[in-house]
């Protein structure tokens, strides 16, 4: 698949990555490469691995071996493991969100406390350079940077669509609402690439089609290249411009949905396991 | 017994009735505090003298009668349902009260009319009270304020608070030239202020850097021992520090600039300004960090860090913000309480002392600046007046103050005057929903 063209327009590139648990191997030697620009979406029976990939591009965990390199924003490569086997290490999660890349989480990590406005502003000025000193004597700098981060807070609520429950508790708006919210929150952070991990999970039918528009929407409007981990065959089929899948940590299959659909390896891993069939 | 006996071996316990099982509790807490209440002293070899002669004096029966018509006014309370019917009526006013006290505008409204109180009220009071006001109120209420955003912002556990007021003081004490060791320069009290907040801050962040990166519950026994540490060194580096001894002759503070002179004596009530305006600058300050990105942050870092994390907040560096600026904040009381005092050594800032603090701001209300201020002022000016009231013995208040917040953890464990975030913080832990401190995890997850 890597065409030397193709490779150029990488902007995620991890290769041979196995993490292990003890003896539990959860990724081993997984190649992928994602270009600038599209949606891919990473599928696989429960337990595959595909959370555990996502940990290892956000610094969460640190696979035994491999390569992961990103693209930042002004074109330099990134290598986000490094060092020597037994001595290496993950960029800090907060390093792999300012480099570019932001995420959602499979069982929702809102700050449940603070109202839904909150929660996004958090993430929408995590790279101001307001300090302890500029927040206490309010110095223009810091009244700036708050009315840049209300602004911008206020646009992706209108995005996700949820601007009537900006004054809301995270915690008591529904299930659905949630996850849009908690993607507003990564949006805030300005990625270049966003991983969505189940967003759909828990959703009723209609949260479905706007979540799939929103996944679009992002896509498009505002240039995001998108890796989404999904049960929901349906969505993936309808918004992924390319399949990856994984099974006992290892991909076996990559391509075109429909193509990955009809692949008879991923036919019988699905059937292998209690999954229902893609 | 063999296997086949055992069915009959576990029987089911007979139920008693729950009104049974307040009144008994009724009874042994009226029995408690006839005991407490007791002006007996122990001595070393009968531990139990006071609980004998407390329990075997008449007076147990007045306290048994007591609690047993506690019981029966609760029990008739509940039979009839008026907890119910109570809260029914007061609903509208308890939301009004609430929306009331709630607001931002409140909160300026209750500081103005404490600030007003604080100035005009001391005027009045003996010479007594002034001094319990400077000594004990101001220095734990600043001590407080710092300490607050520590533990109620950031959520982080630190039990060596004291040990940067120590350090402050010392510096005070260093500057002045009252300590063995001799500075190169010597320093008004004023100018030591920002000194102090520096060595402090720099202290704070060279104990914060390598321990905030772990969990947060190491924290707590590395500023244990780090107050334990600074404790020791203070006693054992005789030539530097005066040993047990520690320093006298710490003068006080004086203004002596742009022609104007002022030079605060051993009467309290100019050194009460001088801590009351202290506090200001400090609550206008820190309210303001509050609701600033800097504030949001630890509130984010506190109810989820491994989401925080993710969203790009620095954890480790926010963390170590609010360390030394708590650190700092006790620098600074230390210089005020040391020219204040005039004479410091290391039992003036016993490990205990730490802890003391963390009881008045969990009290007040962790997270709120009104909460930890009223707290502490009341915690410190309370046992003053029963004291000089002869209400209660001064061996006696410790005592008194633990029993306070045992009953405050279980009946209102947020606190006198909680935060509003930190309060639905707290209810939202307890049906496991979030988190409400930054001990449990590391920005890579659950440790
Ligand atoms: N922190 C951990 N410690 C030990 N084992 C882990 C850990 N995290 C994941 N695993 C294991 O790694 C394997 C892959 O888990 P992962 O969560 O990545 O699966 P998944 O594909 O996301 O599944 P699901 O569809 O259920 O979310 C599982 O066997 C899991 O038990
Ligand atoms: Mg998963």
């Amino acid at each position: 698949m890597a065409t030397p063209q193709a490779r150029e327009e990488a902007l995620l590139t991890v290769r041979k990555v196995t993490l292990r648990f003890g003896g539990l191997t959860s990724l081993s030697e997984v190649d992928l490469s994602l270009y600038r620009g599209e949606i891919r979406s990473v599928i696989g029976p429960n337990g595959a691995g595909k959370t555990s990939l996502f940990n290892c591009l956000t610094g969460v965990y640190t696979p035994q071996e491999g390569t992961i390199e990103f693209i930042t924003a002004d074109g330099t490569p990134t290598q986000l493991v490094s060092g020597p086997p037994r001595r290496r290490r993950s960029r800090k999660p907060h390093v792999v969100n300012r480099a570019g890349i932001a995420r959602t989480f499979q069982n929702i990590r809102l700050f449940a406390a603070l109202s839904a406005f909150e929660n996004v502003k958090i993430a929408a000025e995590t790279r101001q350079r307001t300090g302890p000193i500029g927040a206490m004597l309010r110095l223009p700098h810091a009244r700036a940077n708050e009315r840049r981060s209300d602004a911008r807070t206020r646009e992706l609520l209108d995005f996700v669509g949820l601007r009537q429950v900006a004054d809301e508790l995270a915690s008591s708006l529904p299930y659905g609402v949630q996850r849009r919210l908690e993607i507003a929150r990564a949006l805030a952070t300005d990625p270049a690439l966003l991983l969505l991990d189940e967003p759909a999970a828990g959703t009723n039918p209609t949260e479905k089609r706007q979540l799939e528009g929103l996944i679009r929407r992002i896509n498009t409007d505002l240039g995001v290249t998108v890796l989404l981990i999904e049960h929901d065959m349906k969505l993936v089929m309808s918004v992924a411009d390319r399949v990856t899948v994984l099974n006992f940590g290892r991909v076996i299959a990559e391509g075109r949905p429909e193509e990955v659909q009809r692949d008879p390896v991923v036919v019988e891993a699905y059937l292998g396991s209690t999954e229902e069939k893609p | 017994m063999t296997v086949g006996e055992l069915p009959l071996a576990v029987r089911r316990p007979r139920r008693i009735d729950p009104r049974w099982l307040r009144l008994g509790g009724w009874l042994v807490l009226g029995a408690l505090l006839c005991v407490m209440t007791s002006t007996e002293e122990g001595t070393p070899s009968d531990h139990w003298l006071v609980v004998r002669t407390a329990l075997g004096s008449t007076k147990l029966i007045g306290w048994l009668l007591a609690g047993a018509i506690v019981w029966a006014l609760l029990e008739v309370w509940r039979a009839r349902g008026l907890g119910t019917v109570v809260s029914g009526r007061t609903a509208g006013v308890r939301g009004r009260w609430h929306e009331i006290t709630g607001g931002r505008r409140a909160h300026w409204l209750f500081l103005g009319i404490a600030a007003v109180a604080a100035i005009v009220i001391p005027q009045f009071l003996s010479e007594f009270y002034q001094r319990v006001l400077v000594d004990q109120v101001a220095v734990f209420v600043l001590l407080a304020v710092g300490l607050n955003v520590v533990v109620g912002w950031a959520g982080l556990l630190d039990l060596g608070y004291v040990a940067f007021f120590a350090i402050g003081a010392y510096t005070a004490g260093y500057f002045t030239r009252a300590l063995p060791v001799k500075p190169p320069f010597h320093l008004n009290p004023f100018v030591i202020l920002p000194v102090a907040v520096v060595v402090c801050l720099v202290a704070g962040l060279l104990l914060g850097a390598p321990t905030l990166r772990l969990r947060g519950d190491y924290l707590a026994i590395v500023t244990l021992g780090f107050h334990e540490i600074v404790q020791l060194f203070l006693v054992n580096k005789n030539n530097w520090t005066g040993g047990n001894q520690g320093a006298f002759g710490i003068p006080h503070f004086s203004i002596n600039i742009f022609g104007i002179h002022y030079q605060w004596t051993l009467a309290s009530l100019p050194y009460w300004y001088l801590f009351i305006a202290m506090l200001a600058v400090l609550v206008f300050l820190f309210d303001r960090l509050e609701h600033s990105k800097v504030g949001r942050s630890w509130t984010a870092i506190r109810e989820d860090e491994v989401a925080a994390a993710a969203n790009g907040v620095p954890t480790v560096k926010y963390k170590l913000m609010a360390f030394a600026i708590g650190a700092s904040t006790s620098g600074l009381s230390g210089v005020l309480y040391a020219s204040r005092i005039g004479y410091i050594n290391p039992a003036s800032f016993p490990v205990v002392l730490s802890i003391t603090v963390l009881s008045y701001v969990i009290f007040g209300g962790m997270g709120s600046l009104v909460g930890v201020i009223v707290g502490a002022a009341l915690l410190t000016f309370l046992p003053a007046v029963f004291q000089e009231q002869n209400i209660v013995r001064q061996e006696d208040i410790p005592m008194w103050i633990g029993a306070i917040l045992v009953v405050m953890m279980i009946f209102r464990s947020q606190g006198l005057i909680p935060s509003r975030r930190r309060r639905r913080e707290l209810g939202l832990a307890a049906q496991g929903v979030s988190d409400a401190d930054a001990m449990s995890e590391t920005p890579e997850g659950r440790a």
